[in-house]
């Protein structure tokens, strides 16, 4: 099938995009990479009025350092993000991650802040952001605003930009040599979603695991914290016994959907061996 | 209706087109390029893959109005002067294909994660096609027939570094155990 029609915008700027957005009238869907919105409006699950493509608006492309944080641009691509080399340095674990999302063909078109603001609660990026306590910066006709991840992410499919509003970057804090990341995923086909995934971040010091920070993928309509395994880490020896213990306490306070791919107890039995695999990797064990 | 420029196949085109009007369809329907498939209707199964500004994509999940004031290049397009690109070349000697559907999809993918990794494994194949989907089970041969074309691209002449040896495939083909017990 093909989308039902829509008028369509092709703004050159932020600015020009929000106006665009304004003048849209009721239901108004802004084109990132498209490699959600696309395949949703082509099964009409999705039929808007008016589509904003942000394709020409260049200043939302790319990767930036700005003092202690990486700034990357809702616009860059998937594949942009796995060659900067900002990222390969500070912020690893979103490259490990991005490397999952489904596959070379729409990593070359889908976006980093695309896949954020879509929210889907398999998506791979909403968990890394949270577990590196990233900041969304949100631009609407009155301004900017940031917004830190843990208020970002509001329910199924659904963030904390307005429906007037843009998401135009995303800061990362840059994490040094002392830290250790990894995304673990679990899936069964090729270019599948992920069922359950966990992020960690760890930092080491003296043998011990002096933080620890941990997001979890599809166990619920939002990305999570693993707050109780971040607590049983903090200060524990870095060793296989004390991950393990700690990771038993993944799934705490989770609430998993029960679908095709998975019933709620089994990813909440995921949710601990991938937590123990991904901070026992991230520890360097 | 909006008018875009394209170039595809390294000719020039202007056309006016309806907004939700996929690449895809652009090319097959108002072109004529129908060399370039449509497999699925999910953005899953690749047969549509095309080059966008060199980078392959899915062009049913591309509208053409993004195509605008870009180059695609379409499985139409990648022989030069009627010699077979050396990655089709190699699907026809390694028998990378049974029914052919997705095979126009597969080279385009091929060709762009060759231009990315000139040297890849086995594994590193089959990663970098996963975005493309063969129903006739043929995935065997296509790695060998991509590791083949890599050895080409790269002047050394060496096939896959597997069993094969740049062999033909015949024995393959006929290898799955029931068929060799019904024998």
């Amino acid at each position: 099938m093909i989308p039902a029609p829509f008028e369509y915008a092709r703004p050159t700027t932020v600015d020009e995009a929000l106006q665009a957005i304004a003048a849209g009238g009721e239901d108004v869907k802004v084109l990132a990479g498209g490699q959600s919105l696309i395949p949703v409006m082509r099964l009409r699950l999705a039929a808007p009025e008016t589509v904003v493509d942000l394709g020409r608006v260049t200043e939302l492309r790319g990767v930036r350092e700005d003092g202690d944080a990486l700034v990357i641009g809702a616009m860059t691509t998937h594949s942009d993000v796995l060659a900067d080399p900002l990222i390969g340095r500070y912020a690893p674990l979103i490259a490990e991650a991005t490397a999952t999302v489904a596959d070379r063909q729409v990593r070359h078109r889908g976006t980093f802040g695309g896949a954020l603001v879509h929210a889907d609660p398999a998506g791979d990026l909403p968990a890394v952001a949270l577990a590196l306590d990233a900041e969304f910066v949100i631009a609407g006709t009155g301004g900017r605003r940031t917004v830190p991840a843990r208020e970002f992410s509001v329910d199924y499919l659904t963030t904390a930009v307005g429906e007037e509003e843009l998401l135009v970057e995303v800061r990362v804090p840059k994490l040094d040599g002392q830290w250790g990341m990894r995304y673990e995923k679990f899936n069964r086909v090729a270019q599948a979603w992920s069922i359950v995934a966990v992020a960690a971040a760890v930092r080491r010091e003296n043998g011990h695991i002096a933080e620890a920070r941990i997001g979890l993928t599809n166990m619920g309509p939002t990305p999570l914290r693993a707050g109780a395994v971040e607590a049983a880490l903090a200060g524990a020896e870095a060793t296989p016994e004390a991950i393990a213990a700690a990771a038993a306490h993944a799934a705490e306070g989770t609430e998993p959907s029960s679908d095709l791919n998975a019933q709620a107890d089994y990813r909440q039995h995921l949710a601990t061996v991938l937590t123990r695999r991904a901070v026992t990797a991230a520890a360097g064990l | 209706m909006t008018r875009i420029s394209v170039r595809v196949d390294g000719a020039s085109y202007q056309d006016d087109v309806e907004p939700r009007t996929l690449l895809v369809h652009y090319l097959r329907e108002q072109l004529g390029k129908v060399g370039t498939v449509v497999g699925c209707d999910t953005s899953n199964c690749g047969a549509c893959t095309v080059h966008l500004d060199g980078e392959a994509v899915k062009s049913c999940t591309v509208l053409a109005v993004q195509a605008d004031g870009a180059e695609v290049t379409t499985i139409e397009g990648v022989a030069r002067g009627g010699e077979l690109h050396p990655v089709q070349k190699a699907f026809h000697e390694m028998h990378g294909l049974q029914c052919g559907f997705c095979t126009p999809g597969m080279i385009m993918a091929s060709i762009d994660l060759l231009q990315d990794n000139p040297d890849p494994s086995e594994d590193e194949v089959r990663e970098g096609i996963e975005g493309n989907l063969c129903r006739c089970t043929g995935y065997q041969n296509i790695v060998r027939a991509v590791q083949q074309a890599a050895g080409e691209l790269r002047g050394d002449g060496s096939g896959p570094p597997a069993n094969g040896h740049g062999a033909p495939a015949e024995v393959d083909t006929a290898a799955a155990p029931h068929v060799v017990g019904q024998s």
